[in-house]
């Protein structure tokens, strides 16, 4: 029971430590930011909320290049909370592996028919 | 050197369908869960979430196909099933949000009491569902 805990612990593998901690909140606060920028936007607007509203929203250069960096975040947060649950749950090294495999997949399809969406607005 | 203490029985490997479900949670055992299972949920969702934004915001003509998916359905989809799914997306996003700033504050600030656990928790719960509630009854065409 003892060994292997201690100073003979392995830490490995998981990524210990501050920099996953420090990725999860930064690109938390930004996709926050972002939140509220959007919402701001649309609640002290005049008029009706229609197309012309919305899509203008994320018209201007600064607003496609802010949301393609909030997409990136997005997607790097998602990968840390996924693989997170999938450790957490999934025993099998070889179902995680696919289960990863499968995540980042998913994630990176979605980016790009995101960024697709961006930037031909 | 002082003695090892007595082996003690070590439970291990619960039962989700068996254990589970006897298990009282805190509040904040709540928000925890919930913010991984709302995590999980708006990442299952995510091509429906790029659709919506796509439709939404390239044309016109899109943009009225995204209200009459929400409206009339599409597909096989009747246009009630796509806003329950937006509502859902609406609640995941809004309480992973608030759940979120939680966290951020407790960590700025060292505010680890269990008071503020509790209180935090309960504010996180009843904000995140109020602003649903209101919000789905927007979106369902109460008001």
């Amino acid at each position: 029971m003892s060994e292997g805990i201690g100073s003979k612990r392995l830490v490995t593998g998981a990524h210990y430590g501050l920099r996953d901690w420090m990725a999860q909140r930064l690109t938390a606060v930004l996709m926050a930011l972002f939140t509220a920028l959007v919402l701001f936007q649309l609640i002290f607007s005049r008029g009706e909320i229609g197309y012309d509203l919305w899509a203008g929203i994320f018209s201007p250069q600064w607003m496609r290049a802010l949301t393609f960096t909030v997409l990136l975040a997005l997607t790097y947060h998602v990968w840390v909370g996924m693989r997170d649950i999938w450790m957490d749950y999934i025993k099998p090294v070889g179902v995680r592996l696919a289960l990863h495999i499968f995540t980042i997949v998913w994630l990176l399809s979605c980016l790009g028919w995101a960024v697709q969406v961006l930037w031909r607005l | 050197m002082t003695e090892p203490a007595k082996t003690r029985p070590v439970f291990r490997n619960i039962h989700a369908l068996q254990d589970l479900p006897s298990y009282r949670l805190p509040a904040a055992g709540w928000v925890s869960i919930l913010h991984r299972i709302s995590g999980a949920l708006m990442f299952l969702l995510l091509p429906f979430i790029v659709w919506l934004f796509d439709k939404s915001v390239s044309s016109e003509i899109s943009f009225a196909k995204f209200k009459s998916a929400l409206n009339l359905g599409i597909g096989m989809y009747p246009g009630w099933f796509i806003r329950l799914t937006l509502l859902a997306l609406i609640w995941a996003y809004l309480h992973h949000l608030i759940a979120g700033l939680r966290h951020l504050y407790m960590d700025a600030t060292h505010s680890v009491s269990r008071e503020f656990g509790r209180s935090s928790a309960v504010a996180t719960l009843a904000l995140s569902v109020g602003l649903t509630v209101v919000l789905g009854a927007k979106l369902f065409g109460l008001y």
